[in-house]
């Protein structure tokens, strides 16, 4: 089998006496379109932080294309290629939204600490920035503060930040969450039309838009893999709906 | 397409940066009664300007300011009395190195910290250095400070005039002009930008890579660097140097000034020093036993009314008026 684009094997976290993430062995496959449910507190997010390297594991080991990565921070793992979005906004909200995108963009390209050109004469940063605000359709407010913006709207900053990164790998978590069912659309559209190399695990409870965007469909519970499939089998998978899908998909 | 107007304008010189600096020069004929003063107003805004550039543009909050300021201050009046190394453009140098150094090493350790314990901790640092050059009176001449200090001439052509104050005033205008060049440069910067980044969101900061801390130690190192000038500033200009340039009153009173002017605005710490002398100055001659209460009203409606400081007002009010430009 050749390597993944993200890989964990028997991934264990505990803290304390609490088992956040018991032996996960999970493969993100190259271009992977790839969601990730389970119950409130099933460890989805703890998942998340384990394989940015916000937490160091217990026990096992996160891998990048076959390359052992655990022991990594963050800011290197971001360098090879893991971005992230926030289930809470974590946005610079005082800035605009050129500068959000520009700040991430910035560091990509490796001048974010350059102290002698200004900020605005970094012309490739600005363009690439333009192009992400653009593809995410936030062009009217490229020059508003993020603050000044409604949530829906940060929540495509968020993506576009993530984008910045140039990522090869890209965890959405739950990028749906706290948007009005009206503003949606445009945060569905933008998760459809991610490039395709990008290997996408997004975090949802929106069952719609998962059963909508994956290809693969791996369930947690209690911090364990409870089932994995395509969405036809998990949607099939009797003991996957009494834990978790529910009455939502019966009859 | 509005792409980045705003952003790629935003560091161009505009005619109105010219005004503070023709001030400057026309203060030194208009009011040649008042160059002590003014000059005290110079250094004082350099000194903002360097606690700006950590707390204002990098959001580390410190009330340890002073720790810098008064390390440059005591390295350049040691160095005269000592050595007798009275030059005083590379004393400028020699107290921003020490000051520097300081900012590095203390930085390092510090800012591993935030919020309130950094608070304590900056103001633990610059207690540390006042108690020093308290105990050390061999060197530092103790509670007493080294009074009677004399620089040689400034490039062997400008002397210190005491009485006047007038080559003081003009050295002083002169080296805030380049120190303010190097923070313009630097806010304007990507590494200023990423400061800003590190102010909003420290989280986010990690999560695209930042080499957060590094990115804090550097700034807080040239704030340093920066405040060890004014510090030092003070010294040659005054001829004397005590443990008044090390207290908690100097690093909050500069705190004062940044708020009053307006934090992160680059500008805030020109205006802030101003309004804050002048009101000190103005207040003090009236009301010589209550002055300290006019300026705590004006502070109340500061942060009452203006939190953002008088620049942060002056926008608000443009902002408002018709055909604004955003």
């Amino acid at each position: 089998m050749s390597a993944a684009m993200l890989e964990t094997r028997s991934l264990c976290k505990n803290f304390g006496a609490l088992e956040v993430a018991r032996e996960i062995n999970f493969r993100l496959e190259r271009g992977a379109r790839h969601a990730l449910i389970g119950p409130n507190g099933a460890g989805k997010t703890t998942f998340i932080n384990l394989l940015t390297g916000v937490l160091s594991p217990s026990r096992g080991e996160v891998l990048l294309e076959g390359e052992n990565v655990t022991r990594l921070a963050q800011a290197k793992r971001v360098k090879r290629g893991i971005a992230r979005t926030f289930q809470i906004n974590q946005l610079f909200r005082g800035l605009t939204v050129q500068e959000n995108v520009c700040i991430a963009v910035s560091e990509r390209l490796g001048v974010g600490g350059s102290m002698l050109r200004p900020a605005g004469k970094r012309a490739d940063v600005i363009r690439e920035a333009s192009r992400l605000i653009a593809m995410l359709k936030l062009g009217e407010d490229a020059e508003r503060l993020v603050a000044e913006l409604p949530y829906g709207r940060q929540r495509l900053v968020e993506i576009a930040i993530a984008l910045g990164l140039n990522p090869r790998v890209l965890l959405l978590d739950e990028p749906a969450a706290g948007i009005p069912s009206a503003e949606s659309h445009i945060l569905l559209e933008a998760i459809a039309t991610l490039p395709e190399e990008i290997a996408v695990l997004i975090i949802e409870h929106d069952m719609d838009l998962v059963f909508r965007f994956a290809e693969r469909i791996t369930v947690l519970v209690s911090g364990a893999i409870f089932a994995e499939g395509t969405p036809a089998e998990i949607a099939a998978n009797r003991e996957v709906r009494s834990v978790y899908l529910g009455s939502a998909l019966d009859g | 397409m509005s792409s980045g107007t705003q952003l790629a304008q935003r560091h161009r010189f505009r005619w109105w940066e010219l005004l503070p600096w023709a001030a400057g020069i026309a203060a030194f004929f208009v009011f040649p009664n008042y160059l002590s003063f003014a000059t005290q107003v110079l250094i004082t805004i350099l000194f903002a300007l360097s606690l700006d550039l950590v707390l204002g543009y990098a959001g580390i909050v410190t009330l340890g300011h002073a720790a810098f300021f008064g390390a440059g201050a005591y390295t350049v009046g040691m160095l005269a009395m000592h050595l007798g190394w009275n030059e005083p453009i590379s004393g400028l140098l020699a107290a921003a190195l020490v000051a520097a150094s300081i900012g590095l090493v203390s930085g390092i350790v510090l800012l591993r910290t935030h919020g309130l314990t950094l608070l304590m901790l900056t103001l633990c640092t610059m207690t540390l250095l006042e108690q020093a050059a308290n105990m050390g009176a061999a060197w530092t001449g103790g509670f007493d400070g080294m009074p009677g200090l004399s620089f040689s001439k400034i490039l062997g052509l400008f002397g210190f005039d005491t009485l006047y104050f007038r080559s003081q005033y003009l050295y002083a205008l002169v080296t805030l002009l380049l120190c303010f060049a190097v923070v313009r440069m630097l806010v304007y910067s990507s590494f200023g930008q990423s400061l800003t980044g590190v102010r909003e969101n420290l989280l986010r900061m990690h999560a695209v890579g930042a080499p957060v801390r590094t990115r804090q130690v550097l700034v807080y190192t040239v704030s340093a660097a920066l405040a060890g000038v004014a510090g030092a500033l003070f010294t040659q200009a005054n001829g004397y140097v005590n443990l008044a340039v090390l207290g908690l009153e100097r690093s909050a009173g500069v705190m004062i000034v940044l708020i009053l002017g307006g934090h992160g605005r680059l500008y805030g710490a020109f205006v802030g020093a101003i309004v804050y002398m002048v009101l000190e100055h103005a207040l003090a001659k009236a009301y010589p036993t209550a002055w300290q209460l006019g300026l705590g009203l004006t502070l109340v409606a500061v942060a009452l009314f203006a939190r953002k400081g008088v620049i942060g007002l002056v926008d608000s009010v443009r902002r408002r008026l018709p055909g604004a430009a955003r």
